[in-house]
Order: C-alpha cells, then structure tokens, then sequence
C-alpha cells in the first residue's frame, strides 16, 4: 500500500481547497479509494527524467476590438443579475 | 428502439448545399451549440444555454449538415462507460445489456443504431475510440491541434481533439475533411499543409495496404483478454494477406502512461472546473453567506461522485509539497512516452493494437472500483499524450462483442492510419 497514507482529514483539506463540500460517507469513501490511486500514481517514481524538447511558439494576434458577445447573451445563463451585472451570493 | 443516446434531441438545420447535406449529425453534449442546451452530462449545466456555436458546429452547419442532438456522455467527459452522466447510462445497440464505452457513449450509440448519420465525440484518453470499439463503429481522434476546440466545454486541454465516428472509415474521414483546419478562436490549431500533410481524408480510404510496414508494441497487446488478442491477430493477418508486414515494438515507457494521463487530466480538470460557481452560468444553488462555502454547496450538488473525485485527486497532485512528485514526474513520462513513440514510427508507417483490453463491460459491472475502470484506458491514452492521430476500426467479434482495432500514426498523418484502417472496414 501506499507510503503516503491518506486521512480523512487530508480528504476534507483537499475538498476545502477545491470548494467542494462533502458528507462523511463520501469522505469514507475516497479516503479509502485515494489510498489505492494514489499508491498506483506512485509508480511514477520509476519514471526516469527525460530531456524535454518542447517545439513551443507563441500563438499573437493584434490587441484589436472585435466582435463579441452582448451583454445580455453574456448574462443569460446567471441565476441572479441585477443592473446588467452578474450578482454573487449575499454575504451576510 | 431508445438507448438513452440522446440527452437532448432536436433539428439543427445547416446550409442548404455542402459536402454532408443531407446527412445527419450527433453532437457530443460538451460541444456548444447556440441555443441549444448544453450539458456536459452534468447537473451543474442541466439548463445551460450557450450563445454561441463551438467552430465545429459553425463547419458542420456550413457543410450542409443536419444536427440530430446533444449526445449522452460520461459527466465532463470524465469516464470510460457513460455510466457518470446525470442522465442515466446509455445502452449499447450492439451488444444487449452492455455500456457503449465512454465518454462519448451516446455518440457512438446513435450511430450504430442509425439515430444519426455520423457523430461528433471528444477524446481525451480514448473517448472516441474506446466508443467506437465497444459499439461496433469507426472513431478517429485527431492529431492534437489539427481541429479546433473552440467551443468545447474543457476537460484537459492539453490532450483533448473532437473527431468524427461513423459506420465506416471512408464517412469518418469526410466528417474529418469538414471539421479540421485552423481556427483564430484556438491558437493551438495547427496547419495540416504546413505540418507535411494535407486534408484530403476521404480519398485516402482507398483500402490499399500494399507495402504498408505495421508495429506492434507487444505492451498493448500482452494484456489484452485473450477473445480481443486473438480477433486483434486475425485482423493483421488480413492485412498481411493484402499486402502489409509487420514487426513487434518494444514501448517501455507506456507501462507508466496510464498513471501519467490521469495526473496530468485530473490536474487540468481542477483547474478546468473551478469556473463552476453558479455565478456566471450552472447551478448555484440559491445559497447567501461565505462565498467559498456557497460555491462548494453548489459544487456539492452540481457536480457527481466521479467529477469531485477527479477534482480532488487534480488538486492534491498540485498542492504544496506533491506537484513535484506527482505533476512533474507525469510531464516526464509524457515525454517519454512520445520520445518512445516517434522512435516507433520512424521505422514503421503505422502501429497497431486492440482499441480496448477488454471487451464492452455489462452496465453497471464497473463503476465501484475508479482504479479498475482507469486501467481499461491502458491503450488509448498513450496517445493522447504523445500528440498523436489514432482511429478505431471493427475488427470482428468475441463472443458475440465488438472488438475495435487502433491504428497509430505520425503527427498529421491522418491519412496513414485511415488508408490502413479502411483495408479493414
């Protein structure tokens, strides 16, 4: 099994950082199914280090105006908007 | 006769004239179309509009082709069943009781059982192949940046292309013809002329195998079940029949190309699938307070188990103290990977192997066990990560199930692999 033993509590951190709420059975369940993968993603270790040769080049074009969606087409999938802007949750 | 292909089905009439009017096409339903809901197969967008159309629903519409609809998929792409989608599973038409393969399942469903001409589908470690195998169809995953992915509601950029799935070879390639080229909205397109090909897909499917030199890396094929192993050898046996030779090839570094596909996929789709907040567009949930704990309700409900298991799976292979071991490693071993593939083709035209170890899996035998369901990715996503066109043919039967045949050619060698491909279907 795995040298890095995964927690319940290392779940609900990773869970935190990704803004998903879990309940407890869900945080039993990828605890256990984490420490399977993640022993699996170990075998990367075996992977010696390779000299990349990446053919990268940059991708311009003129910082013009252009056509665009309207402000309405833009907004039409919010739940709340208000004065032709999209509205986030109340705070308090 | 329904399969759950579709998730949404409509008419989308294109140009009056063009080189596929007349014919029908199944869109993928992370493929965005103007005004017509767009899924993902995910709660989170059950009521998501787009108000605009991906480039390769524009080319299709141009091309004078009619949209069937939005097809069914495993959610955001993420499995190899469409068993993940919101929607319900998809049947297979061609093998009762059985999933169609994923994640562009309904794609492939609503070809095989005539619902649509032709399809779309997206593959990011095998999404249009493992499909096309498992439903007895032709599915074609291009050469990364030959189409645009504009358009395409993201997954894992650096390893996904849309691509056709058809009945056969020759149809596959026409819809190849209308939907690759450049594209000023994705500047990782590339020029198939000015990358030593061109686009002249169909007439490539000529059938004509005479001299054409196959490898076979002995890694894809050891594994396989042994029903798949022997349709896999028949087919080359065909092939050498019409005129082919081939030669085995050793690929060591695929040994590590699944755990470094799904490091790399899973940490593009956190980054991916942080947009989803419910602000913009998807479920929000209706929930005031914190922000960060309102987002992750409406994370909660929007999105299924095997999403969040990505999401947190990417995060924590990028989080302090793990990206060197996890993300910097996987980079290696995509370069490895494709290091060890363009050596294999620089001695052979093109490589082969069964699309899928396994032949299709009854529906609902593998969603318990993520790591299980992984491993059947073995021979697809290797070439994803190496950059590379592949296509999935029919190669015959095992008890009774489709097997499907993969080709592996250079980049922008499109035509190798279709030429090689229509020889057998």
């Amino acid at each position: 099994m795995s040298d890095s033993v995964v927690d319940p509590e290392e779940v609900r951190h990773v869970a935190d950082l990704a803004r998903v709420d879990l309940d407890d059975a869900a945080v039993e369940r990828f605890t256990e199914q984490f420490a399977d993968i993640l022993a699996y993603f170990e075998t990367l270790d075996e992977v010696p280090e390779i000299e990349r040769e990446e053919e990268l080049a940059n991708v311009m074009r003129p910082d013009e105006a252009h056509e665009c969606l309207s402000q309405e087409e833009a907004l039409r999938n919010a739940a709340e908007t208000e004065d032709g802007f999209f509205k986030g949750p109340r705070v308090s | 006769m329904s399969h759950n292909a579709y998730i949404t089905e409509t008419t989308i009439e294109g140009a009056d004239d063009g080189p596929l009017a007349g014919r029908t096409v199944a869109v993928k339903d992370n493929i965005s179309t103007a005004d017509v809901r767009t899924t993902c197969g995910s709660a989170m967008l059950d009521d998501y509009v787009p108000p605009y159309d991906a480039t390769v629903v524009s080319r299709l519409k141009d091309a004078g082709a009619t949209i069937a609809g939005k097809t069914n998929m495993d959610e955001f792409g993420m499995g190899t069943t469409t068993e993940t989608s919101a929607f319900g599973p998809t049947e297979n038409p061609a093998a009762e009781g059985r999933v169609p393969g994923g994640s562009s399942g309904g794609s492939a469903a609503a070809v095989a059982a005539g619902e649509a001409d032709l399809a779309l589908g997206s593959d990011t470690g095998g999404s249009i192949r493992c499909p096309a195998a498992f439903c007895g169809v032709v599915g074609i995953k291009p050469t990364y940046g030959l189409v645009s992915r504009y358009g395409l509601v993201a997954y894992a950029n650096s390893l996904e292309q849309i691509g056709p799935i058809a009945p056969s070879v020759e149809e596959a390639a026409e819809l190849l013809e209308v939907i690759a080229g450049p594209d000023e909205h994705d500047g990782t397109t590339r020029d198939a002329a000015e990358n030593g090909g061109n686009y002249d897909y169909a007439a490539a499917a000529d059938g004509d195998v005479d001299g054409l030199e196959i490898g076979i890396p002995t890694e894809l094929v050891d594994d396989a079940d042994e029903g798949v192993t022997e349709v896999f050898w028949d087919a080359i046996a065909d092939l050498e029949s019409k005129g082919a030779s081939y030669h085995e090839v050793e690929l060591p570094s695929v040994e590590h190309a699944v755990e470094a596909y799904y490091v790399i996929a899973m940490s593009e789709a956190s980054s991916n699938l942080a947009r989803f907040d419910g602000v913009r567009y998807g479920n929000s949930g209706g929930y005031d307070g914190n922000w960060n704990e309102t987002f992750a309700k409406a994370r909660e409900e929007g999105f299924g188990e095997e999403v969040k298991r990505r999401i947190l799976l990417g995060t924590y292979a990028l989080s302090a103290g793990y990206h060197d071991k996890y993300y910097k490693k996987a980079q290696d071993a995509r370069a490895w990977v494709k290091q060890d593939f363009d050596e294999a083709l620089s001695e052979a035209d093109v490589l082969a192997s069964p699309t899928m170890p396994v032949p299709p899996m009854k529906l609902g035998e593998s969603l318990d066990d993520p790591l299980k369901m992984y491993l059947a990715d073995a021979n697809t996503v290797p070439i994803n990560l190496a950059n590379l066109p592949a296509i999935s043919v029919p190669a015959g039967e095992t008890e009774d199930l489709p097997v499907g045949l993969q080709f592996v050619g250079p980049a922008f060698g499109e035509q190798q692999i279709i030429r090689a491909a229509s020889a057998l279907a």
